[in-house]
């Protein structure tokens, strides 16, 4: 853009440019959100047909299509791929580098070259991930040691790529945060900004802090695999316990890395169809902040019967119970939202009060596991693996798919349709509860996680939880058929088909490059839906 | 449908109590929360465009009472959990202690006595037993549904457990650390007898019984017991190891190339010396098993793959 003036770019929209190097060249924020967008879209595609795999193998007990090593080598795969390349990126680097200079009024990121090379280290980290496939770990995505020390796959590839993948995350965090700090228009107070600014902001803080912390652990263990030093192999004086404090010292936070952004998108497109103020702005705002904080000291609640000490587990329970009231906070006050609002249930909204329901059942199960006594009985069951995915499933990727379906007309200028679109949420709401719901009674029957075959007493939940998967699968088919249709078929996009107050919808569908043609003056908060009673 | 597994040990009514005392307190937010999401959506839904909404942005009482109320309710479970937890971290002092070795894939259990026995655990109704464990390679956990028991098992220290069988019976034992690609074959079985028929077992009357079998039963009967059947299949398919059926008097190819015929020194050596003759296209991965099984009970091995044909 250097050779134009903003006055000539700010006619172009931003998906005017063809060519695939204009693209990967490209550091304006929102062709960069709309690389990231289709990267990690395609590996959420890989790791759900691993799913899909993983859920056929378990449709009956004994073998029904793959061998124990390779159910082991899927399950890793999932994890690995679900957690590292789409939803640890996901929304904050697809969405927040989208709306984050559109919300605050800015031109762009503070940074937008290095931004770009963000997107460029992802890529690089994704490559090398691919490459380990040719001999793909089976250490589950946890890499719990001495197992991952000693298992002959390639762990090491596989980890080299997720700790490249680290700096990608931590430049993302640092752009957002001076971003937030240093580009809000005139008027844009803190307490004016959209609460997806706020939990932008948590989540970048996180990005920042935590992810350090996995890659001195990865390469700790990458030296402990190449040199056999012995930090965390006993045979050599080392401590396996020790990985495991190092690992969910950032996967934990991690998991918030994860939930925050979506929650930023609930706090959207919850007032924007309900055409009602947010309920409880500040309390929302910081509770986001008071989540990213209390998170860094919950990690041993992964733990409780790991070996470590009695005391530790204590102290770590009560820790855990903190973290859950501002979470509880955040879903009262949404649900009060709705309040005598005038609430259209399009599918945006329908994503997002799905996300209200089932992150609901996903944060109180998981008062299960913040229970020591409960926890020694359901932990490593079925039980966590069903509570993980009402979270993770339940809450981000319902989030993830709110904003997929709200800012759709925004990003690409068109519409889709509107009534496919509701069904395929019915196929993805309905699947995914007959998939996991079963889980939970699983894990509190006994069933362990990770098992490539189980006792047979598990069979017909187990081919229930199977036949939901299919019902999720097409439902995400569906939805994808009809976000792809609508790009050529769909139906030109008003600036703001949805009557919303924020700045990103008082412009083009699509923005042009820039943005802005002016600076925006704001003058009030982004909620100020509603008639102001005298 | 059961929800819960049967209730086998002292600790387990008590841990079910922490669980269902959670539940009702989950139920009733989340019925909260579903009765106001549906009601709203549906009273509220938009039924022209341009409906008025009043202006509403928070409420200071609402909102310190929904802080509150879960916070008391959140700190009175973790206290309740913390309490029985605690009970289950306190063996008492007079309780029957069983060695526990994990290793990749079978369980070892050692008693006072001298016995020991592979994934089958002895132990009698109604006195509190502690389980010190450790592990000879990757961690394992030792997780018995019925008795609501857990604790991982990590080389180089160990960990305990404790709990008093409060039913005869069988329970089933998993492993629930991943420990590799006989992870989900870790199973073994808790095998709970009264006062009377312990001491028989003890004083060893019980395999006297057994000895009367002939070898090759006795092998089929090893081949669970001992855990083969984590990596060595009887039908043909391959596990982590090679399979046993047409095993015996055939020849194997080794990892450079050279053949043996399976015969029965093969066999033992391969049980005592896995890595001495490694077949080609599996890894390094079987313990020894020398000073774990007899010469006997080798015997009776033989004699079962014999019959694989």
């Amino acid at each position: 853009m250097a050779n134009h003036t903003i006055a000539e770019t700010i006619t172009i929209p931003y998906l005017e440019e063809k060519g695939l190097l204009s693209w990967l060249t490209s550091t304006d924020h929102k062709r960069i959100s709309i690389m990231y967008l289709l990267s990690i879209s395609t590996f959420f595609v890989l790791a759900g047909i691993s799913a899909l795999l993983l859920r056929f193998e378990l449709l009956m007990p004994g073998k029904t299509i793959v061998d124990a090593h390779t159910y082991n080598v899927l399950f890793t795969f999932h994890g690995a791929v679900m957690v590292f390349l789409f939803i640890v990126p996901g929304l904050a680097a697809s969405f927040g580098n989208f709306l984050i200079p559109l919300m605050i009024g800015a031109r762009d990121v503070a940074f937008p070259r290095l931004n770009l090379m963000s997107y460029w280290i992802y890529l690089l980290g994704a490559l090398i991930i691919l490459i380990s496939l040719s001999k793909p770990a089976d250490t589950g995505w946890t890499f719990y040691t001495p197992y991952s020390i000693r298992t002959g796959t390639d762990v090491i590839l596989l980890t080299f790529g997720i700790f490249v993948l680290g700096f990608s995350s931590i430049l993302t965090g640092l752009n957002f945060i001076v971003t937030i700090h240093k580009l809000r228009a005139p008027g844009m107070t803190w307490h004016r900004l959209p609460l997806f600014i706020w939990a932008s902001y948590a989540t970048a803080i996180l990005q920042v802090l935590a992810t350090p912390v996995i890659a001195i652990s990865l390469l700790l263990l990458i030296a402990e695999r190449v040199f056999g030093i012995g930090f965390f192999d006993p045979a050599k004086g080392g401590d396996p316990i020790l990985f495991q404090h190092f690992f969910w010292f950032y996967s934990h936070p991690a998991v918030y890395i994860m939930i925050i952004p979506a929650m930023g998108v609930i706090s959207e497109v919850i007032p924007v169809f309900s055409r009602k103020p947010i309920f409880g702005y500040k309390a929302i705002a910081y509770s986001s902040l008071a989540i990213a904080l209390i998170s860094f000291f919950v990690w041993a609640h992964h733990m409780f019967v790991s070996g470590m000490s009695e005391v530790a587990a204590t102290i770590f329970s009560f820790l855990t119970f903190l973290v859950a009231i501002p979470t509880a906070i955040k879903v009262f006050n949404w649900t009060a939202t709705l309040y005598k609002g005038s609430i259209d249930l399009k599918s945006p909204m329908l994503y997002a009060l799905s996300f209200i329901f089932l992150f609901t059942i996903g944060g109180l199960t998981g008062v299960f596991l913040g229970a020591l006594a409960a926890d020694v009985h359901l932990h490593d069951t079925y039980f966590v693996v069903a509570h993980m995915h009402y979270v993770m499933i339940g809450g981000t990727i319902m989030g993830f798919f709110a904003a997929l379906h709200f800012w759709y007309p925004k990003m690409t200028g068109k519409m889709f349709n509107e009534k496919v679109a509701k069904i395929a949420w019915a196929f993805v709401f309905i699947g995914f509860n007959v998939t996991f719901f079963p889980q939970f009674i699983l894990g509190t029957q006994g069933m362990p996680r990770r098992y490539a075959d189980y006792p047979p007493q598990f069979h017909s939940l187990n081919e229930l939880s199977s036949i939901g998967s299919w019902i999720l699968g097409i439902g995400m088919f569906v939805m994808a058929i009809n976000l792809l249709r609508g790009l050529f078929n769909g139906e030109k996009a008003p600036q703001n088909p949805f009557n919303s107050l924020s700045l990103e919808w008082q412009v083009p569908s699509p923005p042009p490059h820039e943005n802005f043609e002016e600076i925006p003056h704001v003058t009030d908060w982004t909620y100020g839906y509603g008639k102001k009673s005298a | 449908m059961n929800w819960v597994p049967e209730v086998a040990s002292n600790l387990a009514s008590k841990v079910d109590a922490v669980i269902w005392f959670i539940t009702v307190i989950s139920l009733v937010f989340f019925i909260l929360i579903s009765i106001f999401l549906v009601y709203f959506a549906i009273r509220y839904r938009r039924r022209q465009e341009n409906e008025e909404t009043p202006y509403i942005t928070g409420s200071h009482v609402l909102e310190t009472i929904w802080t509150i109320i879960p916070s008391i309710l959140l700190i009175v479970i973790f206290v309740y959990g913390f309490v029985v937890y605690k009970d289950m971290r306190t063996p008492p002092e007079d309780s029957l202690e069983v060695t526990v070795i994990g290793r990749q894939w079978l369980w070892q259990f050692k008693y006072n006595n001298g016995k020991t026995t592979l994934n089958e655990l002895y132990i009698p109704e109604g006195r509190p037993i502690k389980l010190v464990m450790t592990s000879e390679d990757v961690l394992h956990s030792f997780f018995v549904p019925a008795f609501r028991v857990k604790q991982d098992l990590v080389g180089g220290m160990y960990t305990y457990l404790w709990f008093t069988p409060t039913k005869t019976g069988t329970y089933e034992l998993y492993c629930t650390e991943y420990c590799g690609t006989g992870h989900s074959t870790m199973l073994g079985k808790v095998i709970v007898m009264s006062p009377q028929e312990y001491e028989k077992w003890e004083k060893g009357e019980e395999e006297k019984a057994v000895a009367s079998l002939p070898p090759a039963e006795l092998g089929k009967q090893l081949y669970t017991q001992r855990g083969c059947n984590a990596c060595h299949s009887i039908d043909g398919s391959s596990l982590v190891g090679p399979t046993w059926k047409g095993l015996y008097g055939h020849e194997v190819v080794l990892q450079d190339g050279t053949k043996v015929t399976a015969d029965e020194n093969y066999i033992r050596e391969a049980i005592l010396e896995p890595q001495a003759k490694m077949v080609k296209g599996f890894g390094p991965v079987m313990p020894s098993f020398k000073g774990v099984i007899s010469d006997d009970e080798i015997s009776d091995l033989i004699a079962y793959i014999k019959t694989l044909k």
